[in-house]
């Protein structure tokens, strides 16, 4: 088997694997695996933590370990974190899975830095697409999101910022 | 700049981040509304997280092979270098976001400067997510002190106070030692003149708006960075160490 399709096989096994707070995407998804490489002979999986304190990353690099090692018993995960992981790495299929699981996505790009609070920008209802919409809280239920709330249907929900 | 000042400054960084962190993490379940209590558990979990990857970068630096827990865990208060602002007790709400308030300020600052240099790029990662987080506590901690500051005349007073008892602690964020002289030489830390300037807008302009007094700069407190504390430190340690210092392998 050649290097190539190694690291192919080993990216399949490698999209396995789901955030544990985010169940219906995976880390692939979330922009979290950095890279495939084959270093003297062995799969290396690259992953960068989305925020510094986030309890999931132990969890996630024990899991890509996991299913990695179905395929390669010698790979290796590595934890890098420069450059630090940005919301503009969350690929864009992930979008519309977290709307139709009612969080409403990052708005714009990270570098913007009026887009870092989520004040003055519009958060639209992932329930009815109003943008009639209030940050009731920065912070929530997880590191990655603040709570919004819809001034039209009512719906609370929560919004991932965007970094 | 010493390989020991190199790693001396990254612990630094870390336990400003790692003391601040238990503290606020004493909140978590007593904040005075739920959102509150979330922001507060998450500005702890931040810090704690950002404390983790200097550790981790300071005993790799150091190269004797201590990892993070070794650094959090078993070192002694005097072995501690973080600033004496962050140490101070909770106190009440008004005390703990008045605090974040000054430390969030001039943390900010400092990060964006170190995600720039070009000596430590390991260290310049950690601070380019650093920034972004600590960009969010300090929004968070000036809103509250606005909103006490410019609220009742009983939450005016006790912040007014809050601030009055905590402002001897700032005058050692921008003292400089020979570490941070170094390090600066270097490039690797930044120049906390410039510090002092961009801190002094952002903290005059917030407690302009909740019409706080600005105290006058008199004496300061001084020594947290080279390992001489107040007494609240070693409390909050023994509590923070007690675990893994009876039972030193202990895992989950």
């Amino acid at each position: 088997m050649t290097n190539d399709q190694r690291i192919s096989r080993a990216w399949d096994q490698v999209r396995t694997v789901h955030d544990p707070e985010l169940p219906y995407l995976t880390v692939e998804e979330m922009g979290m695996v950095r890279g495939i490489d084959v270093v003297d002979g062995q799969i290396v999986v690259t992953i960068t933590p989305t925020y510094s304190g986030c309890p999931a990353t132990d969890v996630i690099r024990e899991e890509v370990n996991l299913a990695i090692h179905a395929c390669e018993p010698q790979a290796r995960v590595e934890v890098s974190l420069s450059p630090a992981w940005t919301t503009d790495w969350i690929l864009p299929s992930a979008y519309d899975k977290m709307r139709a699981n009612g969080i409403a996505p990052p708005e714009g790009r990270s570098a913007d830095r009026a887009f870092l609070t989520g004040q003055g920008k519009t958060i639209p209802c992932p329930r009815c697409t109003s943008t009639n919409t209030t940050m009731v809280s920065a912070f929530g239920s997880t590191a990655c999101k603040a709570q919004f709330k819809c001034l039209d249907c009512l719906e609370p929900y929560e919004h991932f910022k965007c970094i | 700049m010493t390989e020991g000042q190199h790693v001396q400054a990254i612990l630094r960084l870390g336990d400003d981040a790692m003391v601040l962190g238990q503290r606020l993490s004493a909140w978590c379940g007593h904040g005075p509304i739920l959102e509150e209590d979330i922001a507060l558990s998450n500005i702890a979990l931040d810090l704690i997280g950002q404390a983790r990857n200097l550790y981790t970068l300071a005993g790799a630096r150091e190269g004797k092979g201590r990892s993070e827990d070794d650094l959090a865990f078993f070192r002694t208060d005097r072995e501690f270098l973080n600033h004496l602002l962050v140490e101070q007790p909770n106190g009440h709400f008004g005390d703990t976001v008045v605090r974040q308030m000054l430390y969030s300020a001039f943390a900010l600052e400092r990060f964006a400067f170190l995600s720039g240099q070009l000596v430590d790029a390991e260290l310049a990662g950690i601070a380019a997510k650093a920034v972004k987080e600590l960009q969010y506590h300090w929004e968070h901690a000036a809103q509250w002190v606005v909103r006490l500051g410019d609220g009742t005349a009983e939450s005016h007073e006790k912040v007014q106070q809050s601030l009055h008892d905590l402002w001897s602690c700032t005058g050692e964020l921008f003292d400089v030692d020979e570490v941070d002289a170094a390090c600066q030489n270097a490039g690797m830390l930044p120049d906390l003149v410039a510090i002092r300037t961009a801190w002094d807008l952002r903290v005059n302009a917030c407690l302009a708006q909740a019409t706080l007094a600005r105290p006058e700069d008199g004496w300061m407190k001084e020594g947290g960075k080279q390992g001489v504390h107040s007494e609240h430190l070693s409390y909050m340690l023994a509590e923070m160490q007690v675990l893994p210092r009876t039972y030193p392998n202990a895992t989950w």
